[in-house]
């Protein structure tokens, strides 16, 4: 079995109970339902709601440089802390967190392996405590836009053929049969999806227990539907979150370079005046 | 504290297949279902026993399960 193109970017929930009080390592809990770190969490670990802290709510953008700074400071996170990360939901959230650190060019940044779904199954101490960290002064780098696509960037690939278009959004959402996931509020005028998209649902990369699959097995889940590295990969889905997730394994578990997140995903492009979608299923949407 | 008496069941409610998470911790049991694709959860839910915080889960996912439509292709 082949090795993660970089497995330092993982962390088990071992490795995370024997470190959550080291002082260099800040574990941070975000999660699609914000109300779960309330329940219970991992001791020492403080929160990020994704709704409002990591976010520009009035541009609909992500954290601008400033922003990013302050969240850090105020979270005690210094330029060498070792931050991990980790969420419900095989840590969809926290992937899209650690998206944002890799664009702010945070050194040290990791995922929890299986997230706070392997650490409670896995009957581990859970803390309602809220921890609050001494504020530290923060150094951002500039926005790495190399791991982000703006719409323009999507327009040109549809029209030249130049990147592999990954839609990880579910098969029904992908055909336009509906235009947000069941039992949430639709956010589009219209369903389908991107021209010339595969649809690689981001789900399919984790096993049940939340981890993440083997090498082999994503690699072939991507190749099956002929993202391979040879080319550009734009992912997207939604609202950015989910393809964070996806761009994530893309970039750091398989080790392919050029991989973008396009943020704007469907509640962009399925809103556009005068710009094409396709509906219907995938020709072979992976298994 | 720790998470006890952890599970996951799979079924389908109003057409649509869902993912009940159930634990107690402490005296409290927590329930949270989610829509499996792509997994977010519409109902979080505590109650004195597992069937009065799955019941509770239940009710809230079938109201918003309810409202999603299907569109023709």
């Amino acid at each position: 079995m082949s090795e993660y193109a970089h497995p330092e970017v993982l962390v088990s929930t071992e490795w995370v109970a024997q470190h959550a009080n080291d002082p260099n390592v800040r574990v941070v809990e975000i999660d699609v339902d914000t109300k779960a770190y309330q329940e219970g969490h991992v001791p020492g670990a403080i929160a990020w709601a994704w709704t409002s802290q990591l976010c520009d709510t009035v541009r609909r953008d992500i954290l601008s440089q400033e922003q990013f700074e302050k969240l850090m400071g105020d979270s005690g996170v210094g330029n060498n802390t070792t931050l991990v990360l980790y969420g419900d939901n095989n840590n969809w959230f926290a992937a899209w967190a650690l998206w944002q650190a890799k664009v702010y060019g945070h050194a040290d940044v990791r995922l929890m392996n299986g997230g706070r779904k392997k650490w409670l199954a896995e009957g581990r101490e859970v803390s309602t405590d809220t921890p609050v960290p001494a504020a530290t002064t923060y150094k951002a780098s500039a926005a790495d836009l190399s791991l982000r696509a703006f719409l323009s960037q999507v327009q040109d690939a549809v029209r030249n053929k130049t990147a592999g278009l990954v839609d990880v959004r579910g098969p029904q959402e992908f055909s336009g049969e509906i235009l947000a996931p069941p039992g949430l509020p639709e956010t589009c005028q219209r369903g389908g999806h991107i021209p010339g998209a595969s649809n690689i649902p981001w789900g399919k990369v984790c096993n049940d227990d939340g981890t993440f699959k083997t090498f082999d097995e994503l690699k072939a889940l991507y190749a099956g539907q002929g993202i391979d590295g040879s080319k550009p990969i734009i992912a997207y889905c939604r609202i950015g979150e989910r393809s964070s997730h996806s761009w994530f394994v893309l970039k750091y578990l398989l080790g392919y370079q050029n991989v973008v997140n396009y943020d704007g995903s469907w509640t962009e492009w399925g809103n556009l005046v005068g710009v094409p979608v396709e509906k219907g299923a995938a020709q072979g949407t992976a298994a | 504290m720790k998470t006890e008496e952890y599970s996951e069941r799979k079924l389908e409610l109003e057409g649509w297949p869902l993912n009940l998470t159930t634990y107690r911790i402490g005296a409290t049991f927590h329930c949270h279902a989610d829509n499996v694709s792509p997994g977010a959860n519409i109902a979080r839910t505590t109650g004195a026993s597992r069937e009065e915080a799955e019941n509770k889960a239940l009710d809230r996912a079938k109201e918003y399960l309810s409202r999603t439509k299907r569109h023709a292709v």
